[in-house]
């Protein structure tokens, strides 16, 4: 620690004269593909007011001085990587690195197939190529890893013909998939939303919180999959209880206003999304259950754990419907969810109501946590929830805030915008299309689609 | 010796540019959240906005070589660019939103921040934005430094010694910072401030006596944002251009640096942006020893300073509920209504 | 109520004979076919209707009838279907409600709507008008706009004094009470200098021992040249102070008339028969009336939450009105 005594501060040391004397701490390494060296790649090391970008030579090495210890974070640009190269793992696109004990850190970026990717289904390096075909679309590709971006290219439905109709179908069934699932987490959200009038900023955690225990699970601790998706259903549950009865409930007690509510939730997110990160890191992080051999149906390719996890999340957003339309505590819900005060004069339980609407939405959010990781091949990262939060929010307010039919229509919307869009415009602008598509929605028709604009009675 | 270097490093952050550029942004949050009830979400939108725009121009115009302008010329056009930028994007915001509920006014914030951050960062815009790269600081600071009065090496003392061109964006940025403070000081004793005040009370009762709700609340949004588009200049000056830094974490950061200090007063975001860097620095470096010191077992010094962020989180949530006006606030005027 | 009489079929205030929608002599407001729909249902539907300048009228009605929504329209903070109004001769349809309000039209709420973390003083100065400092660059230089501020802050003072609220002067609204809260608005509405004062239940909520001098202040605006128009449930107000009533039911003019006589009219009863069958209008207490607004304050609350636009509080005020209604 003594070095950094020197006391200039930690992100504003002056980038433009630090080439000019001797850096005494350097990150290196070598590019190579497979033996061959490989010239002209970009990589850039940032943080503690560093911003060095350095190409790789003849000889594929490359080195970048920092002036003191620290954390930075090096990045390779990929689009300087020659056609057909693709990192192995989209997250080594970016990392930080620490230069601490040693004056020197070699960095590594190892190249081949994605660790989750299912052979040539395409999808795995997806993002990138146009085509769509084979394992050698991605080079062009933007894994999007970095910051809170879009979690990895990875979709996992891809074509084995390159004409548009496959494409247009595989895409849509892709969206499907995605749109079912995000349906799974969007229902929690509005049932959170029409139940208490809070917009839940901490949503995505719950579904990082089911994809992290399944992780932890099967391959931390290796238990069969069964087991591990029973205990992480019991555990995403239990962990929308400890929601409403740590925070929520006692918030309800003290009345808090709803705009602080909604600050707590932003608050949760943060905490809990970090300590996820501490607990297992800042990478992505392959689950050692793959997702099954890959199906061809028609034109498309899709693997097994796709077509498992769309027929899961039909069955459940089913089973879903049943219990808002046929159980008593369903149409209890959905009568708070309409007017709370009226709900409590005729003998509703509004606070039993809300408890069992926080478990159902960790339950529901919890498991699409687990199908969600397969969605994105069969990995794991500490902010895959966040990172689609505002798809969640999209969907709902698309469908109409508060209503769960509503939420379930709006997201499907919303994962078929996500996916076939990427068939007109850069695929790491999917995101910002479906964000595009929820503030058209508040702009013409706020109340939704399915929504009604005027109350009465 | 260690602790010593903690505290060294934290006092440090009391000065650091990037500290002035946060108080910047908070300062126009506070605008809109503090004093007009506006739920924006998307400040570091505005901040990347200013950046980009700055940064994009300064690059591609370049009038000082293409021209032959002088550097402060340059620099300021860059601004003005920055500023257009901002008032274009909060109008875009505002002319649809401000008439919504406050709740859809966040959303729509909160999902065009990051719609500007996935549009920077894809790889189609790279020959202008830089793609996920971003830019580098090199490209685009050349006229800034160029302006720079200061020839010695360094300057200051202790903690705070910075080298010539570093000390220069600390005047720059400090002094804008003063400027911003004094603006919401005399905007927010006249009747301008009232009517906004009036307006984050209810915006109905504003209207029955003749004010035109709509407007003002719209100069509130574009006020706000062109501070935080300076703010994002300012950010950027000491470092690169990169998209992942205006993330949504960053305006969760503003809101929690705003709520530390106390929306709705003067001094509030000032006092919660500097005391937000130090504590992030000093916590950072505790931590730091703790990990020396084998706490965290194998686990990697970057991955136990999350801790930090973790406690920030927490914080977050705790200053809401139980001094939601925070350090400076007066418990009557808190900026939520209860 | 049995001994129910002709009333009598003229009136000075009245061109012609008195009917529902008749002619005034000398009217400020004047509406034409206004109506406003909720999904299917008709809130408002008024097909003609005159408000007497100079004079205290009351607009009455059972809940639900669909009083509020008609004075949200007449401001500019509801839009209807279809329909014209005006006011001084000059056309209101579509003008937003600001612009309403600086015309000299100037409402008060249901709910009061006193700006809690402003303090009592910071009330009454932004009611005042055409202030050169609620411009945002003229703001900045005090100079400009310090006269004129200074102006306004002997007004308020003693429009404060006037209304008993001088000693809170200095006190967040917030920490006054209902009644007080009424008071304010009221005062701060008369900072804007206004033509027709548009007072929403004013009794609403009110401690009784503040209701005379309400009565007395509301009566006051008259003296001062003003014309109001109130919504009321209190009959007892109506009749005390008020110089023409208009009777709405199920969001039609179903009767208009003279305190004195209004309550003999068949329409009337049946219009109150039909809803409050159980309730002598008269004797309906301000503790009663209280609480039907608590509880549509608690029903408002709610729906807001969850209501999708601007529009819904205005929209989930009626619905609280309907409620009533049912009950």
């Amino acid at each position: 620690m003594g070095m950094v005594a020197g006391g200039a501060t930690a992100v504003a040391a002056a980038p433009l004269p630090a080439t000019e004397q001797p850096s005494p701490f350097s990150f290196n390494g070598i590019i190579r593909d497979g033996q061959e060296p490989v010239e002209g790649v970009a990589i850039t090391v940032t943080g503690n007011g560093v911003d060095e970008t350095a190409e790789t030579g003849a000889d594929g090495r490359w080195s970048v001085g920092v002036p003191e210890r620290g954390t930075y974070t090096v990045s390779i640009d990929t689009s300087t990587l020659p056609e057909g190269l693709t990192l192995r793992d989209p997250s080594f696109e970016s990392r930080e690195f620490e230069i601490g004990g040693s004056s020197s850190v070699g960095v590594l970026f190892p190249f081949g197939e994605s660790s989750g990717g299912s052979g040539g289904t395409g999808g795995n390096t997806g993002t990138g190529g146009n085509t769509g075909t084979g394992g050698e679309g991605g080079t062009g590709g933007e894994p999007a890893t970095g910051g809170e971006g879009s979690p990895g290219g990875e979709t996992s439905t891809g074509t084995s013909s390159n004409d548009f109709g496959s494409q247009l179908l595989s895409r849509i069934i892709s969206g499907l998939n995605f749109g079912l699932l995000l349906a799974l987490a969007a229902i929690g959200i509005t049932l959170i939303f029409g139940t208490t009038g809070v917009n839940n900023f901490a949503h995505g955690e719950l579904l990082t919180f089911g994809g992290i225990v399944f992780y932890v699970t099967t391959t931390l601790v290796n238990w069969p999959a069964w087991i591990a998706i029973v205990f992480t259903l019991a555990a995403s549950a239990a962990f929308g209880w400890l929601h409403d009865w740590g925070i929520f409930k006692p918030l309800r007690r003290r009345r808090v206003g709803l705009v602080q509510v909604l600050i707590v939730t932003i608050g949760l997110s943060i905490a809990l999304r970090y300590f996820y990160q501490f607990l297992i890191g800042g990478g992505t992080y392959g689950l050692s259950v793959d997702r099954g051999p890959v199906l061809q149906i028609g034109p498309v390719l899709m693997t097994t754990s796709n077509v498992v996890s769309t027929v899961i999340a039909i069955v459940v957003l089913i089973a879903v419907g049943l219990f808002l339309t046929r159980t008593r505590i369903g149409k209890a819900t959905r009568a708070v969810s309409d007017n709370a005060s009226l709900a409590a004069a005729s003998g509703i339980d509004v606070d039993r109501v809300i408890r069992i609407v926080w478990v159902l939405a960790g339950l529901l959010t919890g498991g699409a946590g687990i199908l969600y990781t397969y969605f994105i091949g069969a990995n794991i990262k500490w902010d895959v929830g966040f990172t689609i939060l505002l798809l969640l929010f999209a969907g709902v307010t698309l469908g109409g805030l508060g209503s769960a039919f509503g939420a379930l229509v709006g997201a499907v919307i919303i994962g078929l915008v996500t996916e076939i869009s990427t068939l007109f415009i850069a695929p790491d602008l999917r995101y910002a299309i479906a964000l595009l598509v929820l503030i058209l929605v508040l702009l013409f028709r706020p109340q939704g689609i399915l929504g009604r604009r005027e109350r009465i009675g | 010796m260690d602790f010593l270097s903690i505290l060294n490093t934290a006092a440090g952050e009391i000065l650091s540019p990037t500290t002035a550029a946060f108080a910047l942004a908070t300062i126009g949050l506070n605008i809109h959240f503090g004093y007009s009830g506006l739920l924006n979400f998307g400040q570091a939108g505005f901040m990347a906005i200013g950046a980009y725009a700055f940064a994009i121009f300064t690059m591609m115009a370049d009038p000082t070589a293409t021209l032959g302008w002088p550097a402060w010329l340059s620099f300021l056009t860059a601004v003005i660019v920055a500023i257009v930028a901002a008032v274009v994007f909060a109008l875009i915001l505002g002319i649809p939103t401000l008439r919504l509920r406050g709740d859809y006014l966040a959303i729509v914030t909160i999902a065009a921040a990051e719609i500007i951050r996935f549009t920077v960062r894809t790889q189609d815009l790279t020959a202008v934005t830089g793609g996920s790269q971003g830019l580098r600081g090199q490209d685009y600071k050349g006229d800034f430094d160029a302006m720079n009065p200061l020839t010695g090496t360094t300057y200051g003392f202790g903690p705070w010694t910075a080298t010539a061109y570093d000390t220069w964006v600390r005047i720059i940025a400090w002094s804008l910072v003063i400027v911003a403070l004094v603006l919401v000081w005399l905007l927010m004793r006249s009747p301008w401030g009232r009517v906004i005040k009036g307006i984050r009370e209810d915006e109905d009762a504003v209207r029955s006596l003749g004010k035109n709700v709509y407007s003002y609340k719209m100069q509130a949004l574009v006020l706000g944002g062109t501070i935080g588009a300076i703010a994002g200049v300012m950010f950027v000056l000491p470092r690169a251009v990169q998209p992942d830094n205006f993330a949504t974490t960053m305006t969760f950061y503003i809101w929690t640096a705003l709520l530390l200090g106390g929306a709705a007063t003067v001094f509030g975001p000032l006092l919660g942006s500097i005391l937000f860097w130090v504590l992030l620095s000093f916590t950072g470096g505790v931590i730091n020893v703790l990990h020396g010191m084998g706490l965290f077992g194998d686990m990697s010094g970057s991955q136990a300073g999350q801790i930090r962020f973790v406690l920030i989180g927490v914080a977050l949530m705790l200053l809401v509920v139980f001094r939601p006006q925070g350090i400076l606030g007066n418990k009557k005027e808190l900026s939520f209504h209860v | 109520m049995s001994d129910t009489t002709t009333p009598p079929r003229t009136h000075p205030l009245v061109e012609g004979e008195v009917a529902p929608g008749c002619k005034k002599v000398d009217a400020i407001v004047v509406a034409d076919g206004v109506v406003r729909q909720f999904g299917g249902l008709t809130a408002v539907d008024v097909e003609h209707v005159e408000i007497p300048r100079g004079m205290i009228t009351a607009l009455i009605g059972p809940n639900g009838a669909g009083k509020t929504t008609f004075f949200n329209l007449l401001t500019g903070f509801d839009r209807p279907n279809k329909g014209t109004w005006s006011f001084e001769g000059q056309s209101l349809a579509h003008v937003p409600s600001h612009k309403v309000a600086r015309r000299g039209m100037v409402r008060t709420f249901q709910l009061t709507k006193s700006l809690g973390r402003l303090t009592v003083l910071q009330n009454m100065l932004l009611g005042a008008r055409d202030q050169r400092g609620e411009g945002m660059f003229a703001a900045l230089v005090k100079p400009l706009w310090k006269a004129q501020e200074q102006a306004n802050t002997e007004r308020a003072d003693a429009l404060l004094a006037r209304f008993k609220l001088d000693a809170k002067r200095e006190d967040y609204a917030a920490s006054l009470s209902g009644g007080q809260r009424k008071l304010l608005e009221m005062a701060r509405a008369l900072m804007s200098e206004p033509t027709l004062v548009m007072l929403d239940e004013p009794m609403a909520g009110v401690n009784p021992a503040l209701t005379q001098s309400l009565l007395d202040h509301v009566k006051g605006l008259k003296d001062d040249g003003m014309t109001v128009l109130f919504v009321e449930h209190d009959m007892h107000m109506v009749r005390h102070i008020s110089d023409w009533v208009i009777v709405m039911a199920e969001g039609r003019v179903v009767a208009e008339g003279p305190p004195e006589t209004i309550m003999q009219n068949q329409a009337v009863v049946d219009a109150y028969l039909g809803a409050h069958h159980d309730t002598d209008l008269g004797t309906l207490t301000n503790q009663q009336v209280a609480q039907i607004h608590h509880d549509a304050d608690a029903d408002v609350d709610a729906d807001d939450a969850s209501a999708p636009t601007t529009d819904a509080s205005t929209a989930s005020t009626t619905d609280a009105d309907q409620e009533e209604g049912r009950r």
